[in-house]
């Protein structure tokens, strides 16, 4: 059994090399992390994680359940703030700025750093509220026809816009869950942010839906810097240009997505992605 | 001897048990026997309960028309030269007296005819207990011969005793239903009464509270004004000054609880919230008439406003404090239940706590909100401790909250206790009062579970 092979699950290594292939045409930075390490507790969920995350292209991380990869994808935006007893040390930066640092804004990072969840998560308000919730709270809109404007030009980048145009004041809550995962983009999207965070955004959805949802994030990284954590190989392979394969609270190996699926250079990510574990 | 047919049947009922296990188990043990439906239990249980259930309704009707046959009897056997040219009411009050003798309990020297009906009262009295345990025993014992034959290895007892279990639990929820309507039709009945007397338009429209009229000609008393709206107005008043201070109260510990205390906090709070809510209305009643209405009588002195002792604000007050609990952990639960996903959503677009508190999860959360705080309301309609210890006695026509009014839970208290009699409109206007009442926060109640209901439906 390929799983034998591996290490046992409470005895992550306490040194251990990220195997890391560049791009040939590198991108610039946008996100780095340093030596991340997260503490539920007395537990460790993640034992230093390194990694850089380019700007414009959408990074995907995988893995089994339980790696580590969604809490590395809350300490991004700093959602891990708002669980008891999670603790996170090393360094993250955002444009070279310390998102850790206590002098800066939670609440403004986070406007900066948007994030879709694994469930289409609406607020019980309508279509138009919901994704004028952010520009209202930030105060992005000086006028109720840029908000307007700004509410509309969000529902078309998310590619919504055409089929809730007649229906903007009715609930969202209403939409069908593709249709609703959009909107939570769209919610997002209307901010501005630089970077995009998506939790497994399509493990909720049925295949078209999730089609559409994989051509929506193609879109959007021509603006936005995407980070996406997945259960789905295919849609990694589809979606990304850099992946990054977690195992047991550690970043196993990262790299280009044609690189990592077609000759990865570790055991443990073959084993992986082939389907021998996991 | 109701009391030994009962024990009888508890007996009788064990026997039987241990009489069908024993001779189910006889299928079960023997080698190579058919399998054997249910187990032994089951079929003690099958007898135990037929056994048992047809003679406690037995002996319960019998004790239940035993006196009502036994009085026609008597009265039957009186020599008709006692009873000729004798109303009905001097009939039932002979009556009375036999039964009065018959237990032992003597005025005067009874006459003749009396003293003869009394003794034979008591001996048909013994007869009928006697007959009463021993119809019981004999059906008793019939019904186990038969039940026991039933029992076979493939007889379904099993099933027969959830039968009978669902039959029982049917009945407790039917008498629960029955009560209920017996309360609603005596209320209605009496208060029909009262509108015979006082016309339905005076008592809902009408101005004037003076319920206290003369019983006997030789008492002194007003004249008598039945117009329900300053008690009514009282109650609204007293109130709508306990969800004034029970609504932000309450809603904010439920805001602080789910949103931003820490476990420990939550866990010395909610506990004390509970004994909050555990407190006896009457010692509210204390605290609103020893502490809280002579501060504000001082208080007001100070500020140089004339106050009542026991003003409508001390009152509503006290109440206000007692039904903060229901308030916030009705909104503490609505709060919880908006899912998680929806703060984190919000949270995510980088809104702080209290932009998510009121922009999200209170939004959201509103209906339940509404549903504990109309609960609330109705809880404070109903209470009648608090303002019968701190709230006035005289209807007044107000909303100054230093000024004293009177509660429909108070007039009632006072109009039932003390002289009364039942043909009253005194009396009767009790009834009236308390049949709006239930109205109202029947009402409330609905409305209330209706918009709960519907908030539940929104996330399941």
């Amino acid at each position: 059994m390929a799983q034998a092979a591996l290490a046992p699950r409470d005895a992550a290594p306490a040194v251990f090399q990220t195997v890391r292939t560049p791009d040939l045409h590198p991108r610039p930075t946008k996100v780095k992390a340093d030596t991340v390490k997260v503490f539920y507790g007395q537990k460790q969920a993640l034992h230093g994680v390194t990694i850089d995350i380019p700007e414009k292209a959408v990074t995907a991380f995988i893995g089994p359940s339980g790696c580590g990869k969604s809490t590395f994808l809350r300490c991004l935006n700093r959602m891990n703030d708002t669980i008891d007893g999670c603790r996170v040390e090393g360094e993250i930066l955002l444009d070279n700025r310390d998102i850790y640092d206590p002098s800066l804004d939670v609440v403004e990072l986070r406007a900066r750093v948007g994030m879709v969840f694994q469930k289409p998560n609406p607020f019980p308000k309508s279509i138009f509220e919901n994704v004028a919730y952010g520009p209202r709270i930030h105060g992005l809109a000086r006028s109720k026809a840029e908000l307007e404007e700004i509410v509309v030009a969000s529902l078309q980048k998310a590619s919504l816009f055409n089929e809730v145009k007649d229906r903007l004041h009715e609930p969202g809550t209403g939409l069908s869950g593709g249709q609703q995962q959009r909107l939570c983009i769209a919610r997002t999207i209307a901010v501005s942010p630089d970077v995009i965070l998506m939790d497994e955004p399509c493990s909720a959805l049925d295949p078209i839906a999730t089609a559409k949802v994989e051509e929506l994030i193609d879109e959007l990284r021509k603006n936005f810097t995407i980070v996406i954590v997945t259960h789905s190989m295919q849609q990694a392979a589809r979606v990304s240009q850099r992946t990054a394969f977690f195992h047991l609270g550690t970043l196993v190996e990262e790299g280009p997505t044609d690189h990592v699926f077609t000759n990865p250079s570790e055991r443990r990510t073959q084993d992986y992605i082939t389907g021998r574990f996991g | 001897m109701v009391g030994y047919s009962l024990l009888l049947i508890v007996i009788l009922s064990l026997v039987a048990y241990y009489v069908g296990r024993s001779s189910a188990k006889r299928f079960a043990g023997g080698a190579g026997s058919e399998k054997i439906h249910s187990l032994p239990g089951y079929h003690g249980a099958f007898i135990a309960v037929w056994v048992g259930i047809p003679a406690f309704v037995l002996v319960l009707l019998w004790a239940s028309f035993q006196g009502a046959t036994l009085d026609n009897l008597v009265l039957a056997s009186l020599p008709s030269g006692f009873t000729e040219g004798k109303s009905p009411a001097e009939l039932n009050l002979a009556l009375s007296e036999i039964r009065n003798l018959a237990s032992g309990r003597t005025f005067g020297t009874p006459a003749p005819e009396i003293q003869l009906a009394a003794e034979r009262l008591v001996s048909w009295q013994n007869i009928a207990s006697w007959a009463m345990l021993v119809v019981a025993a004999t059906l008793m014992i019939l019904v186990l011969v038969f039940a026991r034959t039933r029992i076979a290895p493939r007889f379904r007892a099993r099933n027969s005793v959830e039968h009978v279990l669902s039959g029982l639990m049917i009945f407790c929820s039917v008498v629960a239903i029955l009560t209920t309507v017996g309360i609603i039709v005596s209320l209605l009945y009496e208060s029909i009464a009262f509108f015979r007397l006082v016309p339905i338009t005076e008592f809902l429209f009408g101005l004037k509270w003076e319920p206290q009229i003369a019983l006997r000609p030789d008492q002194i008393a007003g004249a008598g004004a039945f117009g329900a709206v300053p008690v009514f107005a009282g109650t609204l008043l007293i109130s709508a000054i306990a969800l004034i201070v029970a609504i932000p109260i309450g809603l904010f510990t439920a805001i602080y609880l789910v949103e931003y205390a820490d476990d420990r906090v939550r866990n010395v709070v909610k506990p004390i919230m509970e004994i909050l809510a555990g407190i006896p209305t009457v010692v509210f009643g204390f605290f609103a008439v020893l502490t809280v209405a002579p501060a504000i009588r001082e208080a007001g002195g100070l500020l140089g406003v004339v106050t009542s002792p026991n003003s409508a604000l001390a009152a509503g007050f006290v109440m206000g404090i007692m039904i903060i609990p229901f308030i916030s952990s009705l909104s503490d639960d609505a709060l919880r239940a908006v899912p998680r996903s929806m703060r984190d959503g919000s949270l995510a677009m980088g809104a702080t706590a209290s932009e998510t508190m009121t922009r999200v999860l209170l939004p959201a959360a509103l209906p339940g909100i509404m549903g504990g705080i109309l609960l609330a309301a109705s809880r404070a309609i109903g209470e009648t401790m608090i303002v019968v210890m701190a709230a006035g006695l005289i209807a007044t026509l107000t909303i100054n909250p230093m000024d004293s009014v009177t509660t429909v839970t108070v007039q009632i208290v006072s109009m039932l206790i003390g002289d009364t009699s039942f043909d009253s409109p005194k009396t009767l206007a009790a009834f009236a009062l308390g049949l709006v009442l239930f109205i109202v926060t029947l009402g409330l109640n609905v409305l209330a579970l209706q918009i709960v209901k519907k908030y539940r439906e929104q996330y399941e």
